[in-house]
């Protein structure tokens, strides 16, 4: 089971990113076997289709569930089709979103959550 | 026109009337005359619409695709020309090999490949065609995608008007503009409507332009925005003047740098409550203040000697 943080850093003590399509990396967590990983996200620098740029790399490495802030409708439908849930409402570090999702704290989305190009306005 | 506030030093006077006929004679008739300005509501329209009503044996194009407003002063009754369309991929699943080219190559991040498809993205497609022409295995075709609309005014009307829109909910307007671009007749001169900002759609009338006419106010936005289209009209190598609208508002600081720049003020606009009774009601203030037709045709006059010797910037 590989659970996937939008994260500013590489590791699990990074600060998590709610932009799903700019955050910088992913952090890429198996609990089952304790592996951590991270990506680059490919999104992060691109001028336009960020979130489907993020959403193909995190298909692409075979994550089962995202953990994020906001996901728009093109990323949205990727998560979908590629069958990854994906939770909203992570905060603090890669760590403690974990925990928090394991605690069932975190809300799956049915739908995306903000619209194209929100992720453009963070400061 | 009102007494400028400072003596203007950088006003055109044209000696030289053996030079302008022998320039004017041949390129002039061909002229293009880009309205521009980088702020928005700065009266790119009101300069177009009284340029082009001014002026006889004109072509006048809205550009301004995403918010097309000419007519709302012309009120011409428009006829459909062409409708914009895209090539946007279609993916044959059964032939494709999953083998990521086309997403790979597409810089506008249009196509995604998942483990087991690909999926696309239409409305970010900038319809350049790479995708099917990188696919080894020939499962991409490209269909068209209607993005928006070219119109033109009936025959009857008084001004040959063409006009671009983009359609709601469409992002690229180049496209249009491309399209609309297509329907100039190359022996009348041209005025194109701009749309605000510097970005790709900008960029697409100034660079078509032989000259820019850049319209601002003498007000902080106003010069900020000014400096950011001058620039982008420099880049373009496009000769520039500039009509200063509301004159009488804000400050001298425009005038005051058009001067240390060489800049020409082609026109001033004054803040002028009849002007602005007229534009309220959506009257081309031409139609109303017959002395303004002159000062119109001066300034077409202006520009075609300006640009054929090719200064300004």
């Amino acid at each position: 089971m590989k659970i996937c943080i939008s994260a500013c850093g590489k590791d699990p003590d990074s600060e998590v990113d709610p932009q799903f399509g700019r955050c910088n990396y992913f952090v890429i967590i198996d609990p089952d076997i304790g592996s951590v990983t991270s990506i680059k996200n490919p999104g992060s620098e691109a001028s336009g289709g960020a979130g489907i740029r993020a959403a193909e790399a995190i298909a692409g490495a075979g994550v089962n569930t995202l953990l994020t802030g906001s996901v728009g409708p093109n990323s949205f439908s990727i998560l979908s089709e590629a069958g990854i849930e994906t939770c909203s409402g992570i905060r603090g570090t890669v760590a403690f979103a974990l925990r928090e999702y394991q605690a069932g704290k975190l809300a799956v989305l049915e739908s995306p959550n903000a619209s194209t190009h929100s992720g453009i306005k963070k400061s | 026109m009102p007494v400028p506030k400072t003596p203007v030093q950088n006003t055109i006077t044209i000696t030289d009337d053996c030079f302008l006929s022998l320039c004017t004679g041949g390129k002039a008739q061909l002229m293009k005359i880009a309205i521009a300005s980088g702020k928005g509501g700065t009266g790119k329209t009101t300069v177009a619409v009284n340029l082009a009503l001014a002026i006889e044996e004109v072509q006048l194009f809205d550009c301004d695709v995403e918010e097309p407003n000419c007519n709302l002063f012309l009120e011409f009754e428009l006829e459909p020309v062409e409708e914009v369309i895209c090539l946007v991929p279609e993916i044959n699943p059964d032939m494709c090999t999953l083998c990521r080219n086309c997403s790979s190559f597409c810089k506008y991040n249009a196509l995604a490949a998942l483990p087991n498809k690909i999926l696309s993205f239409p409305a970010l497609c900038h319809g350049c065609g790479g995708c099917s022409f990188v696919c080894l295995a020939g499962a991409l075709k490209e269909k068209p995608r209607p993005i928006g609309m070219i119109e033109k005014a009936s025959p009857e009307s008084s001004l040959t008007f063409i006009c671009g829109t983009l359609n709601i909910g469409e992002a690229m307007a180049t496209p249009v503009i491309r399209s609309l671009q297509r329907h100039i007749d190359e022996n009348r001169p041209v005025i194109f409507d701009s749309p605000p900002g510097t970005a790709c759609p900008v960029l697409s009338v100034m660079g078509y332009a032989d000259y820019c006419v850049l319209v601002t106010e003498s007000t902080p936005f106003g010069f900020h925005d000014f400096l950011l289209a001058l620039e982008a009209a420099r880049a373009l190598k496009v000769p520039v003047g500039v009509v200063l609208n509301r004159d009488g508002l804000g400050d001298s600081r425009v005038e005051e740098f058009c001067r240390a720049e060489g800049i020409p003020i082609l026109l001033r606009i004054p803040n002028d409550k009849m002007i602005a009774r007229l534009y309220s009601e959506g009257t081309p203030f031409v139609k109303e203040m017959p002395e303004w037709k002159k000062k119109f045709e001066d300034m077409f006059e202006t520009i075609k000697a300006l640009a054929c010797k090719n200064t300004g910037v």
